[in-house]
């Protein structure tokens, strides 16, 4: 377990790396939402769901839809570390003819749904999830959600239906990093008691650390156990989780400042070369 | 205030100008469904927070709250992008702003593909056609920072919902402030007698630019931002073409059920003439650059000279 | 706090349901079409607000000052039209209009057409939004009056109900009250085989409002829910009221298929003399 966990840790920093580098290279994307999501992207990609890279549209795969469209340069690294295209396509992100969209497209290579347009993808889960119970597969469908996106409305259709058709096999992860676009969840609409809320609809809830992998593994294996009932993760997260100047400030939702990045960029290039063998030759 | 020929994003000057007529009229409120940032509505709240409504990621809600509050009198200014409002709130902005007419300004940035890199989920390129079948609504896209300020202290005066699409990224500033705008006036911007090339919005500059070099080709080209959809300008229409015989239409937006459709609807049951649409043709766009995918979708001056070239000849044939 | 109310109120009010519900079954009848299950389920709440707890001006019907109440589960408009004849808003003979063609009384709320109607509704899921903007409104106008919006108990499905309360919540809005007319069923059946609602209770207070709940046909319990509402201050109110759908007529309670299917003239008979009998 120990092994296991510093493997995954060093894929996490990994693709906060590419995050980095992908976003300074295109010049625009949402940083603080990838990098809050880093480490639980991870976990799913390298851990939890059963997923063939060579085959991306295998049909038992697990699904994962990533319903916060907009952090879509942490699934596209995750997507790429695992071989389902190659890395240097990250290069391509947001650039006219390239497959690696401003948000996430169903056409692109490992990306279960389209996404972008918040508020949705727990709906489209649900649906996979319904698919699944009928034609007795035993996929999962994973949704992550932003915290700012359960301001809609369709994610509370979404959450009532789920646990109505007692989707087992779905399971939606909060990514709790307590900020918006406009600002903290509690300036912009307060949020109250998410685990109260997520109760009142009758699903499992399991709280964690979104960045401790001891937490966030066993909270996966939880929820595979958990019958009848729909379970959500709520995940305690920091945006721009591993970036300094971007943790907790809300400015950095989109890129705020692309030097500084590309700056950084570089720092956190020549750290990692030095830092570890595992990541000098996978960095560019 | 704005210089000719800088480029400025449309969306900046409706932040600015909604803070202007803040301070004249206590009665404007505006919600916000948590893009102030980026719709530059955040200016308004930072100047008049009690006036300033955060309604969160809930375009829906947003919209009725909208629709409630115009019907206590006020002017009420909705933000959000065009995607959202047209689409995610279509039903809230039909059934209780236009059919109750009360007086809500839907002011969205992020119209057409001017939220380029964005991708497809946030460009807005049916919104003009939704929102123009809608009984009672008017619907507007500004072409630069002057007249954007222009129509949307016009708005403020306008009886009923407006449906008003902004920019983005910047587009050049073409008016200078002595012009004058009026909802549903379109603006004869430049004289000529080979063909009328209409255009709306951030395609108005490229239109322009399209001109320049058709002139050099021998043909004049009328050029007219049509800023106002519906109720569309009618007799600017007729008095162009009727010197000019032909027309094209050029709009950031699907070919149909935009200006293409409004203009080429009046003219076929009323002047029918040879007429060329620009604009998306029964696609989605895509992430890149905004001259690139102009490029791409044939959307571009290139494109706007090519079918004008058609229309010219359409109109010897006819003869 | 009203501990002991007026035998004289409770009776006079109990009078005016009965009335609303015989209005509301004759102009059904009369236009073939309507929803009398819902309409029914409403009508001592209705009565109760129009007839005791609402401030009202007839002499000027947009005072800006009035109380304004929604009917979100516009179909169930019968019962508002029905009150606002009776307290004077237009000749009660009109109600026979209903539905018709060039009739003031549209098939669902319209604001521009019917004198007394706050806001247009008939879309389901829409009208707590709008009151929210009222409220608003009214806060930022320094002005006191109150808004009264009602949802039907299926119409919660609707996601921007969600949004809603939070909106609610976020702006504080202690002037005003939501009464969700709980009868338990929607039109394809009931909640718990269409889409579950319990614990409803509990979700409502998750989105932090201030949770009443009273037996919608008991005018005692109304009333004090209502005042419990008024003295509830930073937090809206929402009054779940249990109710029964076709409440009244024996043959429609608890009956889906009365969600909106109009009596024919022996079902009125029988119906009418129910009402009038107890
Ligand atoms: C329907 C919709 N409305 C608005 C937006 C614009 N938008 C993009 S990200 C964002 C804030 C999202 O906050 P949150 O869900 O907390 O995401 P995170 O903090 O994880 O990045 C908004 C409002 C959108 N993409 N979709
Ligand atoms: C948005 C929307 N969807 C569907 C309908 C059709 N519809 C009318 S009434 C109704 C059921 C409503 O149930 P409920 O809210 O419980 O009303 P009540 O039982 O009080 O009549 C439906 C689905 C509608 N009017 N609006
Ligand atoms: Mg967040």
């Amino acid at each position: 377990m120990i092994d296991k966990t510093k493997e995954l840790e060093r894929w996490a920093q990994l693709l906060r790396y590419d995050v980095v580098r992908m976003i300074s290279n295109a010049g625009s994307g949402h940083p603080g939402g990838c990098l809050s999501a880093a480490d639980i992207i991870t976990c799913l990609y390298f851990k939890e769901m059963n997923i063939r890279p060579e085959e991306p549209d295998w049909p038992d795969r697990d699904r994962f839809i990533l319903s916060k469209g907009h952090a879509c340069p942490v699934l596209y690294a995750a997507l790429a570390r695992r071989g389902v295209f190659p890395v240097k396509k990250l290069k391509t992100l947001r650039k006219a003819g390239s497959f690696l969209q401003g948000h996430p497209e169903i056409h692109t290579s490992g990306i279960d749904m389209t996404s972008g347009c918040l508020g949705q993808g727990l709906s489209v889960g649900a649906g996979m999830a319904v698919a699944a119970k009928i034609d007795r597969k035993f996929y999962r469908t994973y949704v992550m959600l932003g915290c700012g996106e359960m301001n809609e409305g369709q994610v509370w259709e979404s959450v009532m239906c789920a646990s109505h058709f007692k989707l087992d096999n779905l399971l939606a992860i909060v990514d709790y990093n307590r900020l918006q676009f406009d600002g903290s969840v509690d300036e912009v609409l307060s949020p109250g008691s998410m685990v109260k809320r997520w109760k009142g609809f009758n699903w499992n809830v399991i709280e964690i650390d979104g960045h401790n992998i001891n937490e966030i593994l066993p909270a996966f294996e939880k929820a595979r156990n958990t019958k009848e009932v729909p379970t959500v993760i709520i995940a305690n997260t920091i945006k721009g989780k591993g970036v300094s100047f971007m943790e907790n400030d809300y400015l950095w939702h989109s890129l705020m400042d692309r030097d500084k990045l590309a700056e950084k960029c570089k720092q956190m290039k020549k750290d990692m070369e030095n830092a570890d063998s595992f990541y000098a030759k996978r960095l560019w | 205030m704005y210089k000719l020929g800088d480029s400025i994003p449309t969306r900046n000057a409706y932040g600015d100008t909604l803070v202007e007529l803040g301070r004249k009229n206590d009665q404007i409120v505006v919600f916000e469904a948590d893009i102030g940032k980026s719709t530059r509505s955040a200016i308004f709240g930072k100047e008049f927070p009690e006036r300033y409504f955060n309604i969160g990621v809930a375009e829906q809600n947003e919209m009725a709250i909208a629709a409630g509050a115009a019907s206590c009198g006020k002017i009420v200014f909705v933000s959000t992008y065009a995607v959202f409002a047209s689409m995610r709130a279509c039903e809230q902005v039909r059934t209780f702003v236009a059919y109750p007419h009360v007086n809500v300004k839907i002011c969205v940035s992020h119209g057409g593909i001017t939220p380029a890199n964005d991708g497809v989920t946030h460009q807005a390129t049916e919104d003009l056609g939704i929102m123009r079948t809608i009984p009672g609504m008017t619907v507007i896209m500004p072409a630069d920072a002057v007249s954007t300020r222009e129509l949307v202290i016009a708005a403020t005066q306008w009886d009923g919902p407006i449906y008003l699409r902004l920019t983005r990224d910047g587009v050049p500033v073409i008016y200078n402030e002595e012009t004058s705008f009026k909802i549903g006036k379109g603006i004869l911007l430049r004289e000529g007698k080979d063909i009328t090339i209409i255009a709306i919005g951030d395609m108005v500059s490229k239109a322009l630019d399209a001109r320049d070099i058709l002139s050099k080709q021998g043909i004049l080209a009328e050029v007219i931002d049509m800023h106002t959809i519906k109720p569309l300008d009618e007799s600017i229409i007729l008095d162009s073409v009727r010197k000019t015989g032909g027309v094209v239409t050029v709009e950031d937006h699907q070919v149909e059920c935009g200006l293409g459709s409004a203009v080429s609807e009046f003219l076929g049951e009323n002047y029918p003439i040879p007429i060329q649409r620009i604009g998306l043709r029964n696609t989605f766009a895509e992430s890149g650059e905004y001259e690139l995918l102009l490029k791409k979708y044939k959307m571009s001056v290139d494109d706007i000279i090519s079918g004008c070239f058609k229309v010219v000849g359409r109109k010897k044939k006819k003869r | 706090m009203v501990d002991t109310i007026n035998k004289n109120l409770v009776s006079f009010l109990e009078e005016k349901a009965t009335e609303l519900r015989i209005n509301i079954l004759k102009m059904i009848h009369a236009a073939q079409s309507g929803h009398p299950g819902g309409a029914l389920s409403a009508a001592e709440i209705i009565t109760t607000l129009y007839c005791h707890e609402m401030r009202i001006n007839l002499d000027n019907q947009r005072d800006p000052d009035r109380d304004r109440f929604i009917l979100s589960k516009g179909h169930a408009c019968p019962v508002l039209y029905s009150v606002l004849a009776m307290k004077g808003f237009f000749p009660i003979e009109e109600l026979a209009t209903l539905r018709k063609i060039n009739s003031r009384l549209q098939g669902h709320p319209d604001m521009k057409k019917t004198p007394g109607v706050d806001f247009t509704t008939g879309s389901l899921g829409n009208g707590l939004s709008i009151g929210i903007g009222m409220a608003l409104m009214g806060k930022l106008d320094k002005k006191d009056f109150r808004v009264y919006v009602m949802l039907g108990c299926g119409e919660l499905d609707e996601g921007i109900v969600w949004e809603a309360f939070m909106a609610g919540t976020k702006f504080k809005l202690d002037n005003l009250v939501v009464i969700i007319d709980y009868n338990k069923l929607q039109l394809d059946g009931d909640n718990d085989e269409v889409m579950p609602l319990e614990p409803i209770v509990d979700k409502l207070e998750a989105f932090n409002w201030n949770v009443i709940r009273t037996n919608g046909h008991d005018f005692n319990q109304i009333i004090k829910a209502f005042a419990k509402a008024r003295e509830t201050h930073n937090k809206p109110t929402v009054i779940v009221a249990d109710t029964i759908k076709g409440k009244g007529v024996s043959f429609m309670e608890n009956k889906v298929d009365w969600h909106g299917l109009a009596p024919d003239d022996e079902q009125l008979k029988i119906a009418l003399e129910e009402i009038r009998g107890s």
